[in-house]
């Protein structure tokens, strides 16, 4: 276990790792949070333009510090800027969107990914004050649901697992996994595995996740620059 | 015709106890402080509130809801910074609460407007939400019926409006203000600016005036974010 989390990608770098698979013109929303980071690293010579789901297509990133308007804002309800090429909507409009399968990728963070790609990423079941904005319908409608999450729970537990005990937000809904060890795919309902970091054995891999890693082919070494901000 | 009124506390003197208020912006951005705290001082009880979120601080819907005033909500995401007010209402069993995806509410809402009684969604199949909820399946798919949402009044922000209650919006303050204006009976919205007839391009109308009933100037509303900031609580 020590070396496996000593292996660990950061999350600056699994976004990294998200950003490479994101095409030109590709429309995009990444969820509040750790997936806003994916934003940062668009290879050179690619232009995704970004959704948030309050109202914006293609906005600009966060201001300075005391020029923020609050009317600018994200689905984080961060402040944003404006760029050219941005376009406001109302909110049936942003859900169209969305809904009618329009977004190529939405990428969000996740408590549990089933093997056959139901996602849990709401409610922990708790008892807490239960909400779940718009992920429930970024899951099942965008083209390709992507999850960013580390591999395992704060406590070493599988996240990827055989099915999940946490509420669902979707069912069957997600088709790739970017971990801090891995990156796997889903695909008829079993997990596939894309790539792994090179210090850790399939073994060891395996040991971690909570139902079967399928090889289909080669499995690429998983590598991301090491000086990520 | 003129649908401006000279204050608040008219536009707002209409709104009876018990009855369904759907309230615009998306967090702070669009929310109308301004005619929620003239709701606050008009006294109206036993409220529904149909807003995406719960409030946050102790200003605008949280207020509302601090003075004990909302039954009911019906929100997709009722988290924010400081949703301490709701919360303690939610866990004293003082707030009935119905939460819906983001996107649902916004087609509920525009179902509500459009004079859809019901539509077929995929989102939240299979989840705790669609529970009780009916299914089918079409072109080799599951849906989940979802049926309108309506609301006796709609509290909304804008920029300019005329007096025929034609209104732009801005920026991403446009939020669920638009399509709120379509599903209420009553539409009271506040506006930065009340222009004469012609003062905007038809080209740029986002919500036309049939959608308005009521329209109140306040020419510099208060930013629920800066109001928090400032750690101000109403009344």
């Amino acid at each position: 276990m020590t070396e496996i989390s000593h292996a660990k990608l950061s999350n600056a770098q699994i976004a990294w790792r998200a950003a490479q698979d994101i095409e030109d013109g590709a429309y995009v929303n990444l969820g509040i949070g750790f997936p806003e980071m994916v934003a940062q690293f668009q290879p050179p010579g690619r232009q995704a333009v970004f959704h948030t789901e309050n109202g914006i297509l293609d906005f600009g990133a966060a201001p300075a510090r005391g020029d923020e308007d609050w009317d600018l804002i994200n689905a984080g309800k961060k402040a944003v800027t404006l760029k050219p090429g941005t376009a406001f909507f109302h909110h049936a409009d942003s859900f169209a969107m969305v809904r009618g399968g329009h977004l190529d990728v939405a990428i969000l963070g996740a408590y549990e990914i089933a093997q056959n790609g139901d996602l849990a990423n709401w409610s922990t079941g708790k008892g807490g004050i239960p909400a779940v904005g718009g992920a429930m319908d970024l899951v099942q409608s965008a083209k390709r649901v992507a999850v960013l999450t580390d591999h395992v729970t704060k406590d070493g537990a599988p996240k990827l697992v055989s099915e999940c005990t946490l509420p669902l937000t979707g069912v069957a809904c997600v088709t790739r996994i970017y971990t801090s060890l891995a990156v796997v795919d889903v695909v008829d309902g079993r997990f596939v595995l894309r790539e792994k970091v090179p210090a850790v054995t399939l073994e060891e891999l395996q040991s971690v996740t909570g139902a079967p890693l399928q090889i289909d082919g080669d499995v690429a070494d998983l590598i991301c620059p090491d000086d990520l901000a | 015709m003129d649908k401006t009124f000279p204050s608040l506390a008219d536009a707002v003197s209409v709104i009876p106890d018990g009855a369904t208020v759907m309230i615009g912006g998306f967090g702070g951005s669009g929310a109308p402080i301004e005619l929620v705290h003239a709701l606050i001082d008009q006294g109206a009880r036993h409220l529904t509130i149909i807003k995406n979120n719960a409030g946050n601080g102790h200003v605008g819907l949280a207020a509302l809801i601090e003075q004990g005033r909302v039954d009911k909500l019906i929100c997709s995401f009722p988290r924010s910074s400081d949703p301490s007010v709701f919360v303690e209402a939610y866990k004293a069993g003082r707030i009935e609460l119905e939460i819906v995806p983001q996107g649902t509410l916004a087609e509920r809402i525009r179902a509500g407007g459009a004079g859809i009684p019901a539509f077929f969604t995929p989102t939240a199949f299979g989840t705790q939400v669609a529970e009780g909820k009916p299914t089918e399946v079409f072109e080799g798919r599951s849906y989940v019926r979802e049926k309108w949402l309506k609301a006796d009044f709609a509290l909304i922000k804008g920029e300019l409006a005329d007096p025929h209650g034609n209104m732009t919006y801005r920026m991403a303050a446009r939020n669920f203000n638009p399509i709120m204006a379509t599903a209420a009976t009553t539409t009271i919205a506040q506006v930065s600016r009340i222009v004469p007839l012609g003062g905007i391009d038809p080209e740029h109308v986002v919500t036309p005036g049939i959608f308005v009933q009521k329209i109140v100037e306040v020419s510099a509303p208060a930013q629920e974010e800066d109001l928090n900031r400032a750690e101000a609580v109403y009344p």
